[in-house]
C-alpha cells in the first residue's frame, strides 16, 4: 500500500512542521554518507550542488559531454514566484491555487503548497548566483504574465530562463566538484539500480566513450531524470532525452505514476516533412502579445496578411474571452486541433493556425510614439517603432522561427502547432520525494507530483529547482540519518555482479539481434502509434488498437533490430537502442492507464468524456486518485490507488471563459 | 517558402578513437529537402549507412535548438558552417545547393582531443569553471532578490555575456586554439554584478592559469571567435578581461 507520508497538521503548517520534525545527520556522519544523483538539469544540478555543500559525498551522472548541456537549458519563457513584487494580488497561496486548478485537481495539495512556499526562496538563491535576470529601469526584478494565471509573476532572462538558471545551478555544481565533495561522470548512463535487501545501494553505469559498465555504491539514489515526451518521438524535448534511469527503477519496483499525463504545448513550429528529428517550441510567453487565428472559411489558402481582419476567426479570444490567448496549454492545444480537424487548418500541411503579431507591433509602436512624442508619425514610422519593441523582448525567438522556416515573422503570421511538450507523470514519490523503492527518490519532471494533469507555464523551472535546492536537502536528511549505521557495502558484492550481469547480457542480446531494421525506424513507429491514438485526443478504441500495435512492435524490435559498431566502444545506436526498448514498454502502460483513465481531465482528452461545449469531463467520483503502476513483469502492471483529497480547495470545473 | 530536393556529396572526418589516425571519407546523399536541418541531413546519411552495413557517423547534438551547446561541426572551413550567429543543429539546407560538396570535420584543438569521428572532449572547459567561475554563495544563504537594485545596462550586459553556450566555435575558429572568448564571457557575466564582486580578482587569476594549463593558445585580437560565435558574444568581453587580469595582478594580496 503507498503511504505519500503527507504530515499532519493545517496545509500551511505541514513544511514547517515537517522540517522541524525531521531528522538531522551531523556534518562528521555526512562525510560518511554517499548519495548517486542521476541527470544534471536544474533538478540534479541543484540537488548534487546543495547536497555537497551539506557534506554529503556526491556523485553525479550525466549522458551529455558536461552537465550544463541538460535539457533544462531549453527552457525559454520563465520561472514562477509568489513574490508579489507587482502589487497584482499574488500570494503563496494563489500560486498554490493557480497549479492545482491548472492541474485539473489531479496533483497532491501538500506538495504543491511547499512548492509555492519555497517559490521566493529560489529567485533569491539565483540572484545571489549571478543570475542575471531581467530588470526594470529602478534596477529591481522584472515580471511577466503567463498562461493559466491573472497575476504577473514570471521572472525571465529573455527567452533564455532555462538556461540561465541552469547555468547558475551548473556553476554551484562545478564549484563543489572543485572542492571535492563531488565527482562528476559525464558522458555516463545508469543502466540499473542495485537493490541489497530491499534498499537501493547503488547503480551500474555504463561509460558511453569506452562502453565499459561501472559499479557504483551509493546510501542513496536520486533520480532527475526528465520526463520521457521522447516516447513519442517527435516533442521538443532534446534528442538524448530518456525514460531509461526511470524505467529501471520501474522495473525494480518503484511505482510509475499517471503516466498518461502528457503535456501537448500549444506553440510549437509546425512538422515540415518525413526528416523531422524534433520539434521547435516558440515560448508561450509569445501568447502574452501574439493573437491567435484561423481563417473564417474552411480551406482558405490566401496569403495570411491578404485575409481581412473580419474574415478571421480569434478562436481562443472567441471561445475563452476571460482568458483569451492565456488560456492554459492543455486549453489552447485542444482547441487549435478542433480547428485544424475542422477543417480551417492554415500552411501547406493544413495543421497550423497562426500567431500574429501584427496587432501587437501597431500597439507598441503607438506606445514608443507617445512616448517620444512625435505628434504626427505616420503608419510606417509606427511600426518601424513597434517592431523595436517586440524586437528587444522576443528577438531570439523571432529569429529562431526564421531560421527554421526561412519566413520573416516580423512581416508574416507564424505558423504554429501544438507538439508533445512535457510529462506530468512519472516516478510515484511521497512528500519526501522517494519513490516506492527505498532509497530511490525522484526529483524534478522524473516524479510525478506537483503538476496533476496539466503543468501551467513557467512551472517546470520552478518544481526543479525546488525539489533540488530546497526540499530533498530536509527529506534525504530523514533517511539518510538512519544509513550512519550502514556501512558501504563492496561493489564485489553479489548485488553488484548479478546487477551488472543482467545488464551486460541485455545489451549482448541486443547487439546479437542482427536484424534488418534500424533503431531509428522503430522509433519512429512507436511515435507515430502514441501520438495518434494516445496524443492530444485519445478513446478506448485507438487505445486498445494502439496497445496490441506496441505489443507488435515490441517483438519486432527484438527481433530485427541492427545495431552496428561495437560494444566496448563509442556507440550512440547502441545507447539508443537501449532508450528505444524502454521506450518501448512505456509506451504500452501509457495506453493502459490512459484507458483506465475513463474521465477528461488536463492534457488527459478522453473523446468519450467531454462537455457539450467540447471542454474536459472530469469524473471525479470515480477518478480523483493517482494511478500508480506496479512492474508485474512483461507487458504485466498492477494499478494501485492513491485517494487524492483536498482540503482546502473545492475542486470545480476549470472555467477559463 | 520555396524549396526543392538537392544532391550533395559530403567529405567528412573518421576517425575510431583518440589514438587511432583519421581520415576524409566521401559520402554521396541523395534528395535532401532544403527544410532539413544540417543535422537531420546527418540522420539520413547514417540511415543510408547503416542500411550499408558500415557505421554511422558519430557527432555530438542534443536539444537541436541552438541552446545547449552539445553540436559542434567544422563545415566548409568554419564551425557550425556559413550562417552567421547560428549552431550547426539550426543551419538549415537552404543554406546549400544542388550538387555542392561540403566538408564537415571536428573542433580541431589540442585541448579538445577528438573521441570518435566529429565527438571530441570538451572537459577543458568545465575545469575552467572549476577553477572560479561562480559565486561562492551555498543554498539557503539569499537575502531576497530585490534588495539590491543592479542597473539595468549592468544587468543586460551581464546577461549578454552569460548567453554563451560553451560550444567551443571560439576555440575552434582561433587560429591559436585559444579560449579568450569562452573565459571572458564567465569573468565578465560575474564581474558586471555585484554578487560577483567579492571574488572578482581570485576569479579571474586562477581561470586564466587553468585555461593556460589545459593547453589553449594565446589571444592575439583577431576576432575570428566573436565573427564565428552563435551567441555572437562580445570581443569587449576579452578587454574586459584583460582589464580585469592587470588590475588583479597589481592589487592581488596573494
Amino acid at each position: 500500500m503507498l503511504d505519500a507520508k503527507i504530515p499532519a497538521g493545517s496545509l500551511e503548517n505541514k513544511w514547517t512542521d515537517y522540517k522541524g520534525h525531521c531528522k538531522l545527520v551531523n556534518p562528521a556522519n555526512k562525510r560518511k554518507l554517499e548519495v548517486i544523483v542521476v541527470g544534471t538539469g536544474l533538478a540534479g544540478a541543484s540537488a548534487a550542488a546543495t547536497l555537497g555543500e551539506l557534506g554529503y559525498k556526491v556523485k553525479a551522472f550525466c549522458f551529455q559531454d558536461s552537465p550544463r548541456r541538460a535539457h533544462s537549458i531549453a527552457a525559454q519563457g520563465g520561472i514562477n514566484a509568489a513574490k508579489n513584487y507587482q502589487n497584482d494580488g499574488d500570494s503563496v497561496f494563489r500560486l498554490f491555487y493557480d497549479t492545482i486548478k491548472g492541474g485539473d485537481y489531479r496533483a497532491r495539495e501538500a506538495n504543491v503548497h511547499r512548492l509555492s512556499e519555497v517559490s521566493g526562496n529560489i529567485i533569491d538563491q539565483c540572484v545571489a548566483q549571478g543570475v542575471p535576470f531581467a530588470r526594470e529601469y529602478g534596477g529591481l526584478l522584472s515580471n511577466r504574465s503567463f498562461g493559466g494565471t491573472q497575476v504577473q509573476r514570471t521572472f525571465y532572462a529573455a527567452g533564455q530562463t532555462g538556461q540561465q538558471l541552469l547555468i547558475g545551478a551548473y556553476q554551484g555544481l562545478e564549484r563543489q566538484i572543485s572542492l571535492g565533495n563531488v565527482t562528476m561522470y559525464s558522458r555516463h548512463e545508469m543502466l540499473d539500480i542495485v537493490m541489497v535487501d530491499g534498499k537501493a545501494q547503488g547503480i551500474i553505469a555504463r561509460d558511453l566513450i569506452t562502453g565499459k559498465l561501472e559499479r557504483h555504491f551509493g546510501h542513496a539514489v536520486l533520480l532527475c531524470t526528465g520526463g520521457y515526451g521522447n516516447v513519442f518521438y517527435l516533442s521538443t524535448n532534446a534528442m538524448g532525452s530518456n525514460v531509461t534511469a526511470a524505467w529501471k527503477a520501474h522495473r525494480k519496483g518503484a511505482a510509475f505514476a499517471n503516466p498518461c499525463f502528457t503535456q501537448i504545448h500549444p506553440t510549437c513550429i509546425p512538422v515540415s516533412g518525413d526528416h523531422q528529428s524534433k520539434l521547435t517550441l516558440m515560448s508561450e510567453s509569445l501568447r502574452n502579445d501574439g493573437r491567435i487565428w484561423v481563417p473564417l472559411k474552411q480551406g482558405d489558402n490566401r496569403k495570411p496578411t491578404d485575409i481581412p481582419e473580419e474574415e478571421r476567426d480569434y478562436y481562443l479570444e472567441r471561445r475563452y474571452p476571460a482568458f483569451g490567448n492565456l488560456v492554459p496549454r492543455d486549453v489552447a492545444s485542444r482547441a487549435a486541433k478542433e480547428r485544424c480537424d475542422a477543417g480551417y487548418g492554415v500552411g501547406t500541411s493544413k495543421q497550423a493556425v497562426y500567431l500574429d503579431y501584427a496587432a501587437a507591433i501597431e500597439r507598441y509602436g503607438k506606445i514608443e510614439v507617445s512616448k517620444k512624442g512625435l505628434a504626427n508619425a505616420t503608419k510606417e514610422e509606427i511600426i518601424v517603432l513597434g517592431k523595436e519593441v517586440v524586437k528587444e523582448k522576443y528577438g531570439n525567438l523571432f529569429d529562431m522561427y526564421q531560421k527554421i522556416t526561412g519566413e520573416n515573422p516580423y512581416e508574416i503570421p507564424m505558423r504554429i502547432y501544438p507538439a508533445v511538450h512535457y510529462t506530468m507523470g512519472g516516478l510515484w514519490v511521497d512528500y519526501e520525494l522517494q519513490t516506492s523503492i527505498k532509497g530511490v527518490y525522484a526529483l524534478g519532471e522524473a516524479n510525478f507530483s506537483d503538476h496533476g494533469a496539466n503543468r501551467l507555464g513557467a512551472s517546470a523551472l520552478m518544481q526543479g529547482l525546488a525539489d533540488g535546492y530546497f526540499v530533498i536537502p530536509y527529506t534525504i536528511g530523514n533517511y539518510l540519518a538512519d544509513e550512519i549505521y550502514s556501512k558501504p557495502i563492496s561493489t564485489d558484492h553479489p548485488a553488484f555482479v548479478e546487477t551488472e550481469k543482467s545488464v551486460s547480457d541485455r545489451i549482448a542480446t541486443l547487439k546479437g539481434i542482427n536484424g534488418k531494421q534500424s533503431v531509428e525506424s522503430f522509433h519512429k513507429r512507436l511515435g507515430k502509434i502514441m501520438w495518434d491514438k494516445c496524443g492530444m485526443a485519445r478513446n478506448a478504441q485507438g487505445l486498445t488498437e494502439a496497445i496490441a500495435e506496441i505489443q507488435a512492435l515490441k517483438k519486432e524490435f527484438w527481433s530485427d533490430v541492427k545495431i552496428p559498431g561495437g560494444i566496448n566502444e563509442m556507440n550512440p545506436e547502441l545507447d539508443k537502442a537501449n532508450r528505444v526498448a524502454d521506450f518501448i514498454e512505456l509506451g504500452e502502460l501509457m495506453c493502459k492507464d490512459a484507458l483506465n483513465r475513463q474521465e477528461s481531465c488536463g492534457g488527459h482528452f478522453r473523446e468519450e468524456y467531454q462537455t457539450p461545449e467540447g471542454e474536459a469531463l472530469r469524473d471525479d467520483a470515480n477518478f480523483m486518485y493517482v494511478a500508480a503502476w506496479d512492474y508485474a513483469g512483461d507487458s504485466n502492471w498492477n494499478l494501485q490507488k492513491e485517494p487524492l483529497i483536498y482540503d482546502v480547495i473545492k475542486p470545480s470545473q476549470r472555467n477559463y471563459k | 517558402m520555396e524549396h526543392k530536393n538537392i544532391n550533395l556529396t559530403l567529405k567528412v572526418w573518421r576517425q575510431q578513437s583518440t589514438v587511432s589516425k583519421g581520415e576524409f571519407v566521401t559520402y554521396q546523399v541523395k534528395n535532401i529537402s532544403q527544410e532539413m536541418s544540417f543535422l537531420e541531413m546527418f540522420d539520413v546519411l547514417n540511415e543510408q549507412l547503416i542500411q550499408e552495413d558500415k557505421e554511422p557517423i558519430a557527432f555530438d547534438h542534443d536539444c537541436r535548438e541552438g541552446i545547449c551547446g552539445m553540436c559542434s561541426m567544422y563545415i566548409d572551413g568554419k564551425p557550425h558552417g556559413p550562417w552567421q550567429a547560428n549552431t550547426t543543429c539550426q543551419l538549415h539546407m537552404r543554406a546549400f545547393n544542388d550538387g555542392d560538396t561540403i566538408t564537415v570535420e571536428p573542433w580541431r584543438a589540442q585541448a579538445f582531443p577528438v573521441l570518435k569521428d566529429l565527438v571530441v572532449d570538451r572537459t577543458s572547459f568545465d575545469r575552467i569553471i572549476q577553477a572560479g567561475g561562480y559565486v561562492s554563495v551555498n543554498t539557503g544563504n539569499a537575502v531576497d532578490g530585490n534588495s539590491l537594485p543592479i542597473n539595468k545596462n549592468d544587468a543586460d550586459a551581464s546577461f549578454a555575456a552569460a548567453m554563451c553556450i560553451g560550444c567551443g566555435a571560439c576555440v575552434a575558429a582561433c587560429k591559436n586554439s585559444s579560449a579568450m572568448l569562452f573565459l571572458s564571457a564567465k569573468v565578465s557575466h560575474l564581474a558586471l554584478l555585484p554578487q560577483g564582486d567579492p571574488e572578482r580578482q581570485s576569479r579571474v587569476v586562477n581561470m586564466v592559469a587553468q585555461m593556460d594549463k589545459e593547453g589553449f593558445g594565446a589571444c592575439t585580437n583577431t576576432g575570428a571567435c566573436e565573427a564565428t560565435c552563435p551567441k555572437e558574444i562580445s570581443l569587449s568581453n576579452i578587454a574586459r578581461l584583460n582589464q580585469e587580469y592587470l588590475l588583479a595582478s597589481f592589487t592581488s594580496a596573494e
